[in-house]
């Protein structure tokens, strides 16, 4: 059994709003369902399947209600919830939906206001007693795994840097980018040191927002009439310290979500022509290249310098918007814009400026949770057709 | 300073309860599973190597090296140093740093167990040894 070529993305939507104190997340729900149902040229009665996350306010059915989907229709849900990585997850999981008969039209939202709103929290674990009073928090979970992989492979500031950089770089072509400003390495090495090592420009911005995804038979996305994006491999994982033992801060989860993503979808990295990878910092960019196999495990420093992610200018252009360095990072999860951004590519539709070449092969990472204390990874392989 | 800070007092519960009722006698104690032989953390009654259900209260000997670290420099209740412990018994462990220059910590320093107080039973920390 396999997804490839099963699944169809028909319609995307990014919220442009950054800052968003009228309105409700509820809403940014249904503005970003109604962006996608129109860019896919459905309507919101088709939609049969609905997929959401910790973001969604009640979880499925107060979100199935609130949007007004057809419950007459409607027959398949899915509430998976792993962080920034979820709406990858759900690509996968529809796709599996689909393949399997049990919806047709699947719709998934994400939306929230982590700058104007309050966040729910989440619930604990069983670890609570062992870890909460030391304070994990994103910046410090992913500063750990940065010192260690500096220590262990000789990674340098500079070269993380440089991943910033090239952000900045797509990001000056971006409207709605909250960052827009070209920045140099000394800019990231200058700016203050927030979590050792990471300054303030190794991290993400915060911002409100959303985004949505349709996702459909290859039959109903022949019908319509936007250019044809279909799932071609499909993995996840998730990775802990797992009772503690030979704790390895320096690999994700990545190691077996890509390639089983790469397995399903017979082609390699060195396919790839344009690739989204979750920016939450510079160091996850770095350690998910090495863990999909872009580069050798430690090489990823140099693999990123010198501008090599830039499009036009190095061998593998990434986060083509700006991503969550420079664009925006929704609810603090980042899942769902890299999906959208590689959906553009394929399309053709990225802006002139950074638009790759002849993009016919992209993949879409993420991961949710704390790289540094446990968390899930996904990868979506994604061919224009 | 790290010494005013306020822990939450850990909520516990019947699988974990020996092991806060050590750290009030300012005991470290990890779990070892009698089948297997592996140690782990935090503690399970289950082994989560190889399902066995032999586990043992071990006292730990408190000792280990520091496996990672980061300082966390923008905190409304000041700078904090998060790290992994390697413990001399093998497992690694989530902590805080304290009552050190947290500006000189290093990869592979030797460092040691030390309890803070809370509402309820004292939390484990470590310093540089």
């Amino acid at each position: 059994m396999t997804i490839k070529g099963k699944a169809y993305i028909a319609g995307i939507y990014e919220h442009p709003t950054r800052h968003a104190p009228d309105k409700s997340t509820a809403q940014l729900h249904a503005e970003v369902a109604k962006g996608a149902i129109e860019d896919a040229g459905i309507s919101k009665d088709d939609v049969d399947g609905y997929f959401c996350a910790g973001d969604a306010p009640g979880g499925a059915w107060p979100m199935v209600d609130y949007l007004g989907l057809n419950t007459k229709k409607l027959r398949h849900v899915d509430s998976t919830e792993t962080g920034g990585c979820s709406y990858i997850i759900h690509l996968g999981h529809a796709a599996e939906a689909i393949a399997a008969g049990k919806c047709s039209i699947a719709l998934i939202t994400l939306a929230g206001k982590p700058r104007t709103g309050v966040m729910p929290p989440r619930a604990a674990g069983a670890e609570v007693d062992f870890e909460s009073a030391y304070g994990a928090t994103t910046h410090n979970a992913y500063g750990m795994c940065a010192m260690r992989h500096m220590h262990d492979y000789g990674t340098t500031s500079e070269q993380l840097a440089w991943i910033k950089v090239a952000a900045s770089h797509h990001a000056q072509y971006n409207p709605h980018a909250m960052l827009k400003d070209v920045v140099t390495v000394e800019d990231v090495l200058n700016s203050p040191m927030i979590s050792d090592p990471l300054h303030r420009m190794d991290c993400c911005v915060v911002s409100d927002g959303g985004g949505a995804l349709i996702v459909t038979t290859p039959e109903i996305a022949k019908s319509l009439k936007k250019p044809l994006v279909k799932l071609i491999g499909h993995g996840e994982a998730m990775k802990g310290p797992r009772g503690g033992k030979d704790l390895d801060l320096t690999y994700s989860a990545g190691v077996w979500s890509g390639p089983r993503a790469f397995e399903e979808a017979g082609i390699t990295p060195k396919d790839i022509k344009y690739a989204s990878i979750y920016d939450s910092f510079t160091i996850t960019v770095l350690m998910q290249l090495e863990d999909l196999g872009f580069c050798k495990k430690g090489e990823g420093g140099k693999f990123v310098a010198d501008g090599n992610l830039i499009s036009g200018v190095g061998k593998l252009p990434f986060n083509t918007d700006g991503g969550g360095l420079c664009s925006n990072h929704p609810v603090n999860r980042g899942g769902m814009t890299k999906i959208i951004e590689a959906v553009r590519q394929l399309r053709g539709e990225a802006h002139p400026k950074v638009q790759v070449k002849n993009c016919d092969l992209a993949i879409a990472h993420g991961t949710g949770g704390l790289l540094g204390v446990r968390h899930a990874a996904s990868t979506a392989i994604l061919e224009r057709v | 300073m790290s010494e005013a800070k306020k822990y939450p007092a850990p909520v516990t519960n019947p699988e974990t309860a020996a092991f806060w009722d050590a750290a009030k006698q300012g005991k470290f104690v990890i779990k070892r599973c009698t089948a297997c032989g592996e140690a782990h953390y935090f503690p399970r009654s289950i082994c989560p190597f190889c399902y066995s259900d032999k586990t043992v209260w071990e006292e730990a000997s408190g000792e280990g090296t520091i496996y990672t670290w980061s300082l966390m420099r923008k905190s409304p209740t000041g700078p904090y140093a998060i790290g992994y412990v390697t413990l001399k018994e093998g497992p690694s462990v989530q902590t805080n740093f304290v009552d050190c220059d947290l500006e000189k910590l290093k990869i592979g320093q030797k460092v040691k167990v030390v309890f803070k107080p809370t509402d309820g039973a004292p939390l484990p920390f470590f310093t540089v040894a």
